[in-house]
């Protein structure tokens, strides 16, 4: 683990240098996303243009990736977002972080911007800077196609960006294998302006385990309870697509742009529908769930072939979002979207957003170049899809997402548009939910569930259990208010430790109260790593990490304005849903009590910032201090 | 007799069995070092697990030039005698499966032993890919769900 090395790698220059990590980092942030921030608030200074050379993007493994942590294969991205202006930080599965660390880097610190071209090629312990001219305009299965071609390699590992990346787009994603995507924020626009196309990895190397029979034996006992989980098993067969149904009855699913939170005749999008297309499910690293389904694109879409996925979200932000309810349609779209590397979820709201806007008036034949942006028509969403990733007419507009978007569409599209803090939010109706509406609107990357989510029936654990899951008294029901400033820091917390330790949330308290843990996570860490840390040690590098990332985004000017929802939260009730769903708005008195309650469970001041006591118990009063 | 049976369609590639099999070899996770690799081709999603077949004729033992190579029939497996290997490396040349290796780290050939009769790789294969069977048995689950194809398709033959 001592070993494991960061590469700073400036593409203007072609420098490259190579360090240690310093143990006294590791007990701090472990890895993963909780160095990525360090790494972040250290090398990129406030005001800079997310495009420009002076931006800086990392490609991290967390503290357990590649070993005998479930799924431990997790990759995190990072870089001041061309999407929000804040920090921007995305996580996927795969295969990558593994290979990765196999090669003997955890952190990839990447700076200046390339003349022409180029892809990194890192193979065991040595990086390499590639003329990428031949991969250029590739999409994002033909590119590691051809590097595993050029290396002669069938095993090497590769996370880059398709057409939309090179274009811009300012919600491209980096995609890892055919699904794997770290999705939001941007990170792809970001790897776009450096002209850097792909990174590549090989490795050979060992990656050490302090106490390897013990770290056996804490692997097997983990697997046995993730097997003996309902919710893994559900999941093992049916994927993320498994919570649409429920989300639909109940209510809580975005229709047509937020002016419906349920599709009456919603069925065609259900998971058990899914099945239907489905050829077997496939996995992440090291990972005993495999919820990814795997299916052939349907005929007759021009695109035929293997593909990965959808996702729920991709499901919904494709298909209910935009009324569209063949399950075919999803399953081309979704190819399509990961094909050229464009985020499904900010593609779904831009698009949802826009049709709402030529249904009302606001935008015409003129501005969507004739385009009849109709709800359900499967063509306008491939249309767009194009449109967006070349930036042709509205979707060069679109491709700014939603801060730029609205600028150029005007005042009047304003309210329409459903993001926080410039990120779109995502295809679920939070305006009955205030705990996971606060969760949106206080995620330190913009609107987000990945953040915070709480466990789906932590509400429903009886007391006791309630109190030594969380310490605290959780809010009584899932549409209470009180309650969930403390309910939202306890998981954001949660996840920033899943995310710097490199393993799936999917395996923490995202899915089940009954999985994964700050007590598993440690026996993990201390079998693997040889490092000790108790439960609250864990806990408080969560916060820090956490705390960090709230501070790189006051340094960008962010605060309490930015904590908020969209304004149709606050106005528009629910239209349908059942009966605790139905006639719900966010009440903004309550919403403001929530926050202040959140800000204090934080040791923030009412602004959203930490206070000096905060910042000196956590160390990180001396913020930027520069050592790696 | 027990024998390790791969079941190539059940198996997900998530590599986990190479992750294990690599700590209890070596005590570090290096899936190079593994004794059991998954080969893929992601572009189309072949994902197979590859291991010694434990082969009654095997084409390692009878080109082993010092006779380092043989068959432990209590356990069902081909063993390496590492007093008499002389690392020459024709088993690896000889075996049809790719399933004898070389451990770049200790500089020696290596290959499944089944870890003497518990194999730890098929206790972490979450979906039976890999699995540890008595040899009598070997074939009946096949057989089972072939069965139950076929009188499934019988039945709607005479409906």
């Amino acid at each position: 683990m001592r070993e494991q090395k960061i590469a700073y790698i400036n593409l203007s220059t072609g420098e490259i240098r190579k360090e240690l990590i310093p143990e006294k980092m590791r007990k701090m942030y472990l890895g993963g996303r909780g160095i990525d921030v360090y790494l972040l608030y250290n090398h990129i200074s406030s005001g800079i243009d997310p495009l420009g050379p002076e931006n800086v993007l990392t490609v991290s493994a967390g503290l357990l990736g590649g070993t005998l942590a479930p799924s431990s294969g997790r990759c995190h991205i990072g870089a001041k977002s061309p999407l929000t202006g804040l920090i921007g930080s995305s996580n996927m599965g795969g295969f990558f972080a593994p290979e990765l660390r196999f090669a003997g880097f955890d952190h990839l610190v990447i700076k200046g911007k390339a003349e022409r071209p180029v892809y990194l090629w890192i193979r065991d312990g040595e990086v390499q800077i590639c003329d990428a001219a031949h991969l250029w305009g590739k999409d994002t299965s033909e590119t590691p196609a051809i590097i595993r071609r050029d290396h002669q390699d069938e095993d090497i590992k590769v996370v880059g960006i398709g057409v939309a990346g090179e274009n811009l787009v300012r919600f491209a994603n980096v995609l890892g294998g055919l699904k794997n995507a770290a999705g939001r924020t941007g990170m792809g626009c970001v790897m776009g302006s450096k002209k850097l196309k792909a990174i590549a990895a090989r490795g050979t190397q060992d990656l050490a385990v302090r106490y390897p029979e013990e770290a056996l034996g804490c692997l097997e006992h983990l697997t046995g309870l993730i097997r003996d989980n309902m919710i893994f098993q559900v999941l093992s067969k049916l994927g993320t697509p498994m919570f649409h149904a429920d989300s639909n009855q109940l209510g809580r699913l975005r229709n047509r742009n937020l002016q419906r939170n349920q599709v009456p005749d919603g069925e065609s999008l259900y998971a058990d529908k899914l099945e239907e297309f489905s050829i077997g499910m496939t996995a992440c690293f090291g990972c005993p769930v495999h919820c990814r389904h795997r299916y052939m694109v349907p005929e007759g879409s021009g695109q035929e072939g293997y593909a990965e996925g959808p996702e729920w979200s991709t499901l919904a932000a494709l298909g209910t979002e935009l009324d569209i309810g063949r399950m075919e349609a999803v399953l081309i779209g979704n190819n399509l979207v990961n094909k050229y590397g464009i985020d499904s979820l900010e593609f779904g709201s831009m698009v949802s957003w826009a049709i709402e806007l030529y249904e009302k008036g606001i935008i015409d034949d003129e501005v969507t170049g004739g385009l009849k942006l109709e709800w359900g028509n499967e063509q306008v969403m491939y249309e767009m899809v194009h449109k967006i990733a070349k930036r042709e007419g509205l979707g060069g507009i679109l491709a700014e997402g939603p801060l730029r978007a609205i600028e150029k569409l005007g005042e009047e599209s304003r309210y329409y548009n459903l993001h926080c803090k410039g990120m779109s939010c995502l295809h679920t109706d939070e305006r009955a939910t205030p705990a996971m509406a606060l969760g949106i609107a206080t995620s330190t990357r913009g609107a987000d569930h990945l953040r915070s989510r709480p466990g789906p029936d932590a509400m429903l654990l009886p007391q006791e259990t309630r109190d030594s899951l969380f310490g605290f008294a959780v809010p009584p029901k899932v549409t209470s208010y009180e309650g969930s400033g403390k309910l939202i820091r306890w998981h954001e917390l949660m996840y920033a430790i899943s995310d710097a330790l490199g393993v799936c949330k999917f395996q923490a308290l995202f899915m089940s109260p009954s999985t994964l843990s700050y007590n598993e996570y440690g026996k993990l860490t201390r079998c693997i790593t040889g490092l000790e840390l108790s439960s609250s040690e864990m806990m408080e590098a969560g916060e820090r990490i956490y705390t960090l990332e709230r501070m790189f985004n006051n340094r960008e000017g962010a605060g309490r304005k930015d904590d908020t929802l969209p304004e149709r939260y606050f106005v528009e009730p629910t239209p349908l849903g059942i009966r605790s769903f139905k006639d719900k708005t966010i009440d903004r008195e309550r919403f403001e009590q929530q926050l202040d309650e959140y800000y204090e469970a934080h040791g923030w001041d009412n602004n959203g910032v930490p206070k000096p006591e905060t910042l000196e118990r956590l160390g990180l009063d001396k913020e930027p201090s520069h050592i790696i | 007799m027990k024998i390790l049976m791969v079941d190539h369609s059940k198996c997900t590639g998530c590599r986990l069995c190479e992750v294990v099999c690599s700590v209890k070899k070596n005590g570090a996770v290096n899936p190079t070092r593994a004794r059991v690799t998954v080969i893929k081709w992601e572009p189309i999603c072949v994902e197979t697990p590859m291991l010694c077949q434990q082969c009654e004729s095997a084409p390692c033992m009878v080109v082993c030039p010092v006779k380092a190579l043989a068959r432990d029939e209590g356990i069902g497996r081909v063993t390496i005698d590492y007093d008499l290997c002389i690392g020459c490396k024709f088993c690896v040349a000889a075996c049809p499966f790719g399933a004898m290796g070389i451990d770049p780290v200790a500089r020696k050939v290596i290959k499944c032993d089944l870890c003497d009769g518990d194999p730890t790789c098929v206790k972490f294969c979450e979906t039976k890919a890999l699995q540890y069977v008595d040899a009598s048995t070997v074939n009946i689950t096949k057989m089972r769900e072939a069965a139950a194809k076929l009188s499934e398709l019988l039945r709607k033959s005479a409906a």
